[in-house]
């Protein structure tokens, strides 16, 4: 177990590193001058800000000592300075975090359960009506894009008939429910395709199992059946699914943020592009691959904990 | 048909059974493409109005006998518009798709083909690529080169290259088993030629299928871009930038701007979707 978790951490560092890297040295493949990309607006050259900005990212030295120092500023939180609002970015990520990870976590919790209900539904009602409606459904809501799917929801609930306020994320537990319930609909409703044709999928393989067949045959209940032994051998499939599509809405976003103005990480990388605020930019995509990868190495950790012959395969091979 | 194709259809059976009952929904879906093609040739032809003409006297218009599809903000006719964006939405995911495709066939082929520490700094190469979820490695492109249509391709086609590579490279390797190949080396035929003359044509179809399915894919995430403001700068009127500008319509209540492109992305995206899983079914026949 220590093994495969040195392993799987050893992986990560080196990815990070390379992807931090890469994140890094874009500034160089930039047209013209790094210092002059660096600044963005023409408007804004001067002496002072050439020289501020070659000191803030070292730009004397050689390449690989920059980065170093970049990522020794990056290890020690030192996110540096936003040219456009004038504050470190550290403090400007922190204040526009909540927002995104409550909407995650409404996201995730609505399409785990819905999709884990919609793809036991269609499992039971293999083949029948249930079936092909949901499998219908979910594949058609997938190839709506999310910003169509959350302006429909804006013009129906927030603008018809008026159950939601339409932009903004409100203060307070509740009115945070209340604004970000919609967004996190949007978000969640693209992902239960997936979730549900995996639940699907790996129910429907359970159930032609001997095991299920042995259980049948003791007299137990069709339920008590689906939920102690079917689902619960489908869990390490259904579980690693979820956890990607919850590590890819860590960096995903952005669009429903803009569609319903939340001042979120997302939309802050939306401003930040279009100011050319280029350390901001650096951070959040620093911090969206840190994320994605945190929620990957999780999922990967927990799979065995819910079937322990894996655990006993990989460290076979 | 080989026992193969059998187990996948059993795999998807529902789904199968349904395209076998009414196969009348391939053919609406294949009319819907076609007339979206078509539009996107014959656009100045076939729309009713120029798409960037004003008419102030007739801003947000319900759809009427005038403008069939209602107006925009400016008083833009919304039908002429879609006949229009039509050229840059096909045109912008074609484009990148083509250019992945390039990319993403010669990576997979030669990786596949050489095997090795080239397989493997390749397989790296791609690994990182899939380090930057979703559309970040996009958005950092976009954020060194600066918005714009261009950059916006080439972005998303670098980003859906490594896809494309990975399936090549499983497929190629899976043909490079087949005893043609070794028949081929026996006779001498030179690694270059027999990969671009013999191994690509028999890998074709079963890509062919698979890049259908992508194009769906690929036209989503370049509407997301162009709504995001990355892509297509007004005045075109690309899809994407069209659900954006009509936005603020919807607050007051004029949805039709924001939402008819809107639905027009996801059903052309359907369509492309359900033409691919049928392409791919009838098209991998062979393996």
């Amino acid at each position: 177990m220590t093994a495969l978790l040195l392993r799987r951490l050893g992986a990560m560092v080196l990815t990070l590193a390379i992807s931090s890297f890469v994140i890094f040295v874009a500034i160089y493949a930039a047209p013209g001058d790094p210092v002059t990309f660096l600044i963005g607006n023409p408007e804004n050259i001067t002496p002072e800000r050439i020289a501020a900005v070659r000191a803030e990212y070292h730009l004397d030295q050689p390449l690989f000592v920059q980065y170093a120092l970049w990522a020794q500023g990056v290890l020690h939180g030192d996110l540096g300075t936003s040219f456009y609002y004038q504050q470190p970015v550290s403090e400007l990520l922190s204040s526009r975090l909540p927002v995104t990870l409550t909407l995650v976590a409404m996201a995730s919790v609505l399409f785990v359960v819905l999709g884990v209900s919609l793809g036991v539904a269609s499992a039971l009602s293999r083949g029948g009506r249930v079936d092909s409606v949901i499998t219908g459904g979910t594949t058609f809501v997938n190839s709506v894009p999310n910003f169509v799917v959350a302006l429909g929801l804006v013009s129906v609930f927030a603008v018809e008939l008026r159950w939601f306020p339409v932009a903004g994320e409100g203060t307070g537990f509740a009115g945070r429910l209340q604004h970000l319930a919609l967004p996190a609909v949007a978000l969640a409703l693209g992902s239960l395709a997936l979730i549900s044709r995996v639940t699907r999928q790996t129910m429907v393989e359970q159930q032609t199992l001997d095991h299920v067949e042995a259980a049948r045959s003791y007299g137990l209940g069709t339920w008590s059946i689906v939920t102690r032994h079917v689902l619960r051998n489908s869990l390490g499939p259904v579980v690693t699914m979820c956890g990607l599509t919850l590590a890819g809405m860590l960096a995903g976003t952005t669009v429903i943020e803009s569609v319903f103005g939340l001042a979120g990480v997302g939309s802050l990388l939306v401003e930040s592009i279009n100011t050319h605020d280029f350390a901001v930019v650096q951070a959040i995509l620093l911090y969206m691959v840190l994320a994605y990868m945190v929620v990957t190495i999780l999922v990967d950790l927990i799979y065995p904990l819910l079937d322990a012959r894996t655990l006993v395969r990989s460290d076979r091979a | 048909m080989t026992i193969d194709t059998f187990g996948a259809q059993v795999a998807s059976a529902p789904a199968v059974r349904r395209r076998r009952r009414s196969p009348w929904t391939f053919r609406l879906c294949v009319a819907i493409l076609g007339v979206a093609v078509a539009a996107a040739v014959f656009a100045p032809l076939v729309a009713p109005y120029a798409p960037d003409s004003t008419d102030f006297s007739a801003i947000w218009a319900p759809p009427g006998p005038a403008h069939w599809l209602g107006t925009d903000q400016l008083g833009r006719d919304i039908l002429s518009r879609l006949i229009h964006g039509a050229r840059p939405s096909l045109l912008g995911a074609i484009a990148l798709l083509a250019f992945a495709t390039a990319l993403g066939v010669l990576i997979g082929v030669v990786a596949a083909w050489r095997r090795g520490w080239v397989d493997t700094v390749l397989a790296r190469l791609t690994d990182v690529m899939f380090a930057f979820p979703g559309l970040l490695f996009v958005v950092l492109i976009i954020a060194v080169f600066d918005r714009g249509p261009a950059t916006a391709v080439i972005g998303m086609g670098l980003a859906f290259a490594p896809l494309i590579a990975k399936f090549t490279r499983a497929i190629a390797l899976e043909e490079l088993a087949r005893p043609y190949v070794d028949a081929y080396r026996l006779q001498g035929v030179g690694g270059v030629q027999l990969v671009a003359r013999y191994l690509l044509p028999n890998l074709m179809p079963t890509l062919v299928g698979y890049l259908v399915v992508l194009f769906g894919e690929g036209l989503m995430s370049l509407a997301a871009l162009n709504f995001l403001g990355f892509g297509s700068q007004p005045p075109s009127s690309e899809w994407g930038l069209m659900v954006q500008e009509g936005r603020a319509g919807v607050i007051q209540g004029f949805l039709g701007p924001a939402l008819i492109p809107g639905l027009t992305i996801a059903v052309v995206v359907v369509a492309t979707n359900v033409v691919g899983v049928r392409l791919s079914d009838k098209l991998a026949v062979r393996t």
